[in-house]
């Protein structure tokens, strides 16, 4: 099998439009939701009320037992047909279960940035009267969240490299592209190795930052 | 006695201990103490390692729940109210207004790395009790020359030396204005060479005389020159308690001879 340069120029043009919009915005999304909603679920299960604190392990426990794949059909194919019938878009739907599986694990990352922080810190803000929630946005959290970071980058990146899985529900990024392209001619192995390379490409650097990152952070 | 019978608080004593036990599980690390201290007293509190100095610190930091008992702080209950004629547990409205009157000074000095030197002196004063901002920062420069580090404003807390840390964070503490001050081996954690200038601080700010103090310490020459009384503790319970040079030179218990020698060795 010869490796067809004509038709990789053609293609990659569709494949970095259409298919890399897909995947920026999926990952981009992704994260936010998952950044956002995992800090929730992590301050949920340090909640003083027990039943709180259970509920959020319990999700927390549920969704990281779960494949990400049931999930996203789940949201996409079995959330219409059940009362109240909510019908998301595929790439909403995706953004959602993507974000909410990883807020699960962003939960956690968070967590143990908490626990990180010496409990020296939590005695002087008591010992200096500050309200609580006042602790906890100008003490705790952003210690936590500085500690957290290189573990969100690391977040981040499974994110992106997970995002083809959403083409189980119809959402085609630069993966489910170049496989669509493939199928047009019968023949993948330029079309898959271009979106296998731009995945090398993005993920290794990332990779390296983080580390650079996880160095520079100690205070 | 049930708590309530008591005679309720009482505005001559700053500090009192009544009937106060602390236990963690199994262990009772203070048993029925009692003890009080009057306005303005310096004490330093010496005694063996696990007597429970650190313990009665937190407690009346509120850090630490006490399990039976009471604690007044100026005529109030720290961390009971009277409901009726019963006492029940306070809630957090109750303990933000009596830990006003308290600052304390850890050994590990507990600096918010995540703020400069200013911040970390002005984020209380400006988020609990309120003081407009401006205010807060005059303040706080103020403290800070006091304590030697005015040019230090803008740094950060893990760029000074562990003496200058330490100051700040009696800066820091001092900025709440309290009238209670607890210090717990401040100068522990230093390097030998540091610990004089923090106790010279230390003594200036006990000399004027302002503040109710209370400072654990091994540091004999330290404590003689900042307290007025010394409580030597054994097991949680007071052995003996007298000025200090009584105690240092003359002490009438075995027991406080014993701790004493041991501090002179090491
Ligand atoms: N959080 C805790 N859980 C269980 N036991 C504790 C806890 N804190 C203190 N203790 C125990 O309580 C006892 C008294 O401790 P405390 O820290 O008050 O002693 P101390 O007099 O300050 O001793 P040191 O001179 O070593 O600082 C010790 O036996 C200690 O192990
Ligand atoms: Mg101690």
């Amino acid at each position: 099998m010869n490796w067809d340069w004509e038709w990789t120029r053609e293609f990659s043009v569709e494949l970095f439009t259409t298919g890399l919009k897909v995947t920026a915005q999926i990952t981009v999304f992704g994260a936010i939701v998952a950044f956002i909603f995992g800090l929730l679920l992590a301050l949920l299960r340090r909640s003083k009320i027990l039943w709180v604190s259970t509920a959020a392990r319990w999700f927390i426990q549920f969704v990281r037992s779960t494949p990400l794949l049931v999930q996203l059909f789940f949201l996409f194919y079995v959330l219409p047909t059940i009362p109240p019938n909510i019908k998301l878009s595929a790439l909403t739907a995706g953004i959602l279960g993507l974000g909410v599986h990883y807020a699960c694990y962003t939960a956690e990352v968070y967590r143990a940035g908490i626990d990180g922080v010496p409990p020296g810190q939590f005695e002087a803000a008591t010992a200096l009267n500050l309200p609580q929630v006042r602790t906890w946005t100008s003490v705790i959290l952003p210690q936590a969240l500085r500690r957290s970071l290189p573990a969100l980058g690391n977040v981040l990146v499974a994110i992106f490299k997970e995002s083809p899985q959403l083409s189980i529900i119809t959402v085609l990024d630069v993966i489910g592209t170049a496989q669509e392209l493939g199928s047009e001619r019968f023949r993948y192995l330029e079309p898959l190795t271009v979106a296998g390379l731009f995945f090398l490409v993005l993920a290794i650097p990332a990779s390296i930052m983080i580390r650079r990152l996880e160095r520079r952070l100690e205070y | 006695m049930n708590p309530a019978e008591s005679a309720g608080p009482d505005t001559q004593w700053m500090i009192r201990f009544d009937k106060v036990v602390k236990r963690y599980g199994d262990l009772t690390v203070l048993d029925e103490l009692d003890f009080h201290v009057r306005p303005r007293e310096r004490v330093t509190l010496i005694g063996p390692s696990g007597s429970g100095k650190t313990t009665i610190l937190r407690l009346l930091m509120t850090l630490e729940r006490i399990t039976s008992g009471t604690i007044e702080v100026g005529g109030e209950y720290l961390s009971h109210t009277r409901r009726g004629d019963k006492l029940v547990p306070a809630d957090e409205k109750h303990l933000r207004r009596v830990r006003k009157r308290i600052g304390m000074v850890f050994q590990q000095f507990n600096l918010f790395p995540n703020m400069n030197v200013l911040r970390n002196i002005t984020e209380a004063p400006v988020r609990a009790l309120g003081r407009p901002r401006a205010e807060a920062e005059a303040k706080a420069r103020e403290l800070l020359d006091m304590v030697g580090l005015g040019e230090k404003a803008l740094e950060h807390p893990t760029r000074l030396s562990g003496g200058q840390q330490q100051r700040v964070a009696i800066a820091r503490a001092l900025a709440m204005e309290p009238e209670i001050l607890l210090l717990d081996e401040v100068t522990s954690a230093l390097d030998p060479e540091l610990v004089a200038g923090v106790q010279d601080l230390l003594r200036d700010i006990a000399s004027r005389g302002e503040l109710t103090i209370l400072c654990v310490t091994h540091e004999m020459q330290f404590a003689q020159d900042i307290s007025d009384r010394v409580l030597m503790f054994d097991k949680g319970q007071i052995v003996e308690d007298g000025p200090p040079e009584k105690i240092f030179t003359e002490p009438e218990e075995q027991r406080t001879r014993d701790f004493l020698q041991a501090i002179l060795k090491a």
